[in-house]
């Protein structure tokens, strides 16, 4: 205990830490937010990846040096410029129908995007509710809750996923249902141990003594408490879902093979990866990027979110 | 008589992000072989960061330790603060040893107790496994643990509050060491089991002529135990005397604040003693001046402008003060 | 048991409930009659319940149908591909547990220092490099360029009469590994680290004791329990995971399986892969748990 004291005055003394005190308004604490992310370089680094992704996929039309779906025979199996042969036409060469990888690569971000932010969306708000269900009532509703939780979360995911894509026929949408209702236990269970702990620490049934209704109760005292985690989560679920969706469309189980997405063309480049290797390298490394940035803005926010952490951070 | 442990000027600071924290300044002291040294102070005061410094003990990459702390007995004259880690570990555990406040916390969960009491035994003494057991087993019996054979390969779980604290002290002895230094043990425990392990660590220091420093911050347990009390204070040793001298006649005005916080036999089960007005000082600057001056009541110029020399009172009996307390004026010396 | 009967139940919701499965077995071109046909004769028109009832029984006497393209029974199939996979998953979770534990240590105990850096770049390593990306590349570059491995299949030498996959194992488990490396990596870092500022520790050290008992009993002992449960749920991602590697590699796998199951619309045998996947990932965790409780003794005696 003495210890943590010597902490607290070295954080306080720094002037850099979010108070846990309710009354600073929301401007300082992004202000706050936002200076710590400057400290934090790799966290800034994340988001910058995070932003240009989406960037990417609203302007994708006006990105894209081509077209990403026309072909040009006579233009096929160029390699990228750095190679031999390769041009400034098409800096990341042609596939084997011709068609421009860079441009697709940039519309494929549209589909990451879209299933990752989509499918995340759908999760924490139904896990969110699911959760906030389960560990307020308790009882029975929260046995019967957890029970199929868990089991879902045994079964082993890909797999799982892989079955129902496959009845489910290639599509966006159900893509983004599939990914979206699959992720669902994942957000019930942190609502959930996050409520619990908050029940345990007293503040649920301080709020129920002075008399609070159910809904203020949930809005105003658990919901606050249960963004932090929840939205660290997401950013590492919706990196989760990028990278599933791109291991169905290699499997051919995700949109239809004539969008451009980078599932669809790793799945493409496989057939001709000995001859035109670049087919696959590069939607790869999109992937890889798009996992860099997430996964370190993803570590920041958990560090910054979590009270504890932020106490022990310089 | 030659001390065992001669301590001087014993500096230790820890660098954080913050700046740095100066825990202990300047303490000197001594300990002389088979006595009871009892060290007070309120949490925060540097007591346990003092002993971890002068065994090696502290985190290496942020803490800064600088003084001398001479170990002499039989054979043995080091100077413990020059000695690599390599070296520490043939006194550490066998000629000096540590028992900390929080037992559980203490033992290692996933191996028996036996184990942790052989351990130190084949480590230091060079048993093979079947003497350190036999050995294992009187050493249970002897801090009154019953069922030894069954005890020995329990878990530190399985134990009560009292028996872990009781193998602690088994660990701590199982090598006859010269010094046992106990970091607040029964502070953590039932009044009751407090009594019985006290009653226990007497009996040891006894039985084996250990010397013992005893760090408490309960006063009420000193006056019993300890032959000679060292008072801290913001990581400063104010006040040492012989334990009755002390009560009659504290000459620190933080010492006397203290004693008039004990709880009398009247009010026996009331815990919290300290009463004194204000909070410890800030640790993130060197001292320049006393470091109690924020809360004393005699207080005067000088009191912020250097820090006190220590003054010898009576023979065995410093203190570190501007003020006369028994005359009620500032020394004459100032 | 319970359990059991839980997923059994899941497999066929899902696959009633989701979506009509004779869709997924006839072609795009079949007529309604058709489908109403092949719906009739595969009993699909009747209460669900019935038909849970019926594919309970069937399962329970080992009938899980008949693969339409190989036709024959597809339990049978499906058991015939289980040991490939557990080998691979198997020598990947070996490399997986050897390197990444390994660095996880190292960093662990040396905070800030660069063998720390090297624990905490191969985590973000391992989740940002997929699996089915990282085999194309190994297969361009160590197999094209260099030619040190062949580009596909499980090739085997005898052994004492067994069977064992050569070197044609090594990539297709190393690209499996990666992902678990990094986890590993990761967890045993902060694992070690927690337990370094453990108080025992200090215990240990005021004992006197050398480092390597120190690591050995104290540090390592500790960072181990929690380990167990990681490494049972990475087996899970494994076994997962060779979807992707048996497909690129051709390794004779489940996973290889299921993929060709569903690209050929073979019902039944997608159902049976993915009920005896599920079975081996939950069989794990049962593992993982008796382990656990073996490994730790404070749940042991509880
Ligand atoms: N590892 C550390 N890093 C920084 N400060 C520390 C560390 N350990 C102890 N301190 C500080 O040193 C001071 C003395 O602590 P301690 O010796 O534990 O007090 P006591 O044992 O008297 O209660 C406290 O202010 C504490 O915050
Ligand atoms: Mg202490």
């Amino acid at each position: 205990m003495e210890k943590e004291n010597g902490d607290i005055t070295n954080n306080n003394s720094t002037g850099l830490i979010v108070d846990e005190q309710e009354d600073r308004s929301i401007r300082k604490k992004i202000q706050d937010l936002w200076r710590l992310l400057w400290r934090d370089k790799s966290g800034l680094l994340g988001l910058t990846i995070f932003l240009i992704l989406v960037f990417a996929a609203i302007f994708a039309p006006m990105l894209s040096p081509h077209d990403p779906l026309q072909q040009n025979l006579i233009m096929s199996r160029q390699p990228p410029i750095w190679a031999e042969g390769g041009t400034t036409e098409h800096i990341l060469g042609t596939d084997n129908l011709g068609r421009d990888i860079f441009s697709r690569i940039i519309y494929g971000t549209r589909v990451s995007i879209m299933v990752g932010f989509l499918g995340v969306s759908m999760a924490f708000s139904l896990g969110m509710m699911i959760g906030l269900v389960a560990g307020y009532k308790g009882g029975t509703v929260d046995n019967v809750i957890m029970t199929l939780t868990n089991m879902v979360l045994s079964l082993p995911y890909l797999v799982f996923v892989v079955f129902i894509a496959a009845i489910l026929g290639n599509s966006l949408l159900n893509v983004i249902l599939i990914f979206g209702f699959t992720d669902i236990p994942i957000f019930v269970r942190v609502t959930r141990g996050e409520v619990l702990r908050l029940r345990e620490e007293g503040y649920i049934e301080a709020a129920m003594s002075i008399g609070q209704k159910t809904p203020v109760i949930i809005f105003k005292h658990i919901m606050p408490n249960l963004l932090g985690p929840l939205i660290t989560l997401a950013t590492f679920e919706m990196s989760a879902m990028i990278f599933y969706e791109a291991g169905l469309g290699f499997l051919g189980l995700s949109v239809p093979p004539t969008v451009p997405s980078w599932g669809n063309m790793l799945a493409e480049g496989r057939q001709y990866l000995t001859i035109y290797p670049w087919m696959s390298i590069y939607p790869g490394l999109a992937i890889v990027l798009t996992g860099f940035g997430m996964n370190l803005f993803g570590d920041w926010l958990r560090d910054v979110m979590d009270p504890r952490m932020r106490l022990m951070k310089k | 008589m030659k001390p065992i442990l001669a301590v001087e000027k014993l500096n230790t600071r820890f660098e954080t992000f913050a700046g740095s924290v100066y825990a202990v300044n300047d303490i000197n002291f001594e300990l002389f072989p088979g006595e009871i040294l009892a060290v007070v102070g309120e949490s925060g005061s540097g007591k346990s960061v003092t002993m971890l410094s002068l065994l090696g003990l502290l985190p290496g990459s942020s803490s800064r330790v600088s003084g001398r702390a001479q170990f002499s007995t039989a054979g043995i004259d080091v100077d413990l603060l020059s000695l690599s880690k390599s070296e520490l570990n043939r006194y550490r555990g066998n000629h000096i040893s540590l028992i900390f406040q929080d037992a559980l916390r203490s033992l290692n969960p996933v191996t028996t107790v036996g184990e942790q009491i052989s351990e130190s035994l084949i480590t230091h003494l060079g048993y093979n496994k079947k003497k350190a057991r036999r050995h294992a087993l009187e050493l249970l019996e002897l801090v009154g643990i019953s069922q030894p054979d069954k005890r020995y390969s329990s878990y530190p779980h399985m134990f009560s509050g009292g028996m872990r604290q009781r193998a602690m002290i088994a660990i701590a002895i199982s090598c006859k060491p010269e010094i046992l230094i106990a970091d607040e043990p029964t502070t953590a425990l039932d009044v009751t089991i407090q009594s019985q392990i006290l009653e226990l660590a007497r009996r040891l220091q006894r039985e084996l002529g250990m010397a013992v420093i005893w760090i408490t911050h309960d006063l009420g347990v000193v006056a019993g135990l300890a032959d000679r009390v060292l008072v801290m204070y913001g990581g400063t040793a104010v006040e040492i005397a012989p334990v009755d001298e002390l009560y009659e006649n504290p000459r620190h005005p933080y010492t006397e604040g203290l004693l008039g916080a004990i709880p009398s036999i009247a009010n026996k089960g009331i815990k919290r003693l300290v009463s004194i007005d204000g909070s410890p000082p800030d640790l993130f600057q060197a001292p320049r001046h006393c470091q109690f001056v924020w809360r004393c009541p005699y207080a005067f110029e000088p009191c912020w402008q250097n820090i006190p020399q220590n003054y010898e009172i009576n023979k065995g009996h410093y203190s570190k003060c501007f003020y006369d307390l028994q005359n009620n004026r500032p020394r004459t010396e100032v | 048991m319970a359990l059991l009967l839980g997923v059994l139940f899941m497999v066929f919701i899902l696959l009633h409930i989701t979506g009509d499965p004779v869709s997924l077995m006839v072609s795009r071109h079949a007529s309604p009659a058709e489908i109403e046909a092949l719906r009739e004769e595969l009993g699909f028109n009747r209460p669900l319940m019935v038909q849970f009832a019926d594919f309970l029984t069937d399962a329970v006497q080992g009938d899980f149908g008949r693969s339409f393209r190989y036709r024959q029974p597809a339990m049978g199939l499906v058991l015939e591909r289980i040991p490939a996979t557990i080998e691979l998953a198997s020598a990947a979770l070996l490399m997986a547990i050897l390197m990444g534990v390994t660095i996880g240590i190292l960093g662990g105990s040396n905070p800030n220092t660069i063998l720390d850096s090297l624990a905490r770049g191969l985590g973000l390593l391992g989740q940002t490099i997929p699996t089915f990306w990282l085999g194309l590349i190994l297969i361009i570059i160590f197999s094209l360029h260099l030619g040190w491995f062949p580009t596909y299949g499980r090739n085997t030498f005898v052994l004492f009469g067994m069977h064992l996959p050569d070197k044609s194992i090594i990539l297709p488990a190393f690209a499996l590994s990666l992902f678990t490396t990094g986890q590993l990596a990761r967890f045993t870092r902060s694992a070690v680290l927690e337990v370094m500022n453990e108080e025992y520790v200090t215990t240990a050290r005021s004992k006197g004791l050398g480092k390597m008992r120190i690591y050995s009993r104290y540090i390592l002992k500790n960072s181990a329990i929690p380990l167990i449960s990681i490494i049972g749920v990475q087996f899970s991602y494994l076994l997962s995971g060779s979807i992707y590697i048996e497909t690129i590699f051709s390794w004779p796998g489940l996973g290889n399986l299921l993929a060709e199951a569903v690209s050929t619309r073979d019902f039944f045998l997608v159902q049976a892969t993915a009920f005896f996947t599920s079975l081996v990932v939950i069989g794990l965790h049962l593992v993982t748990d008796l382990i656990y409780m073996l490994v730790d003794p404070r749940i042991r005696y509880r």
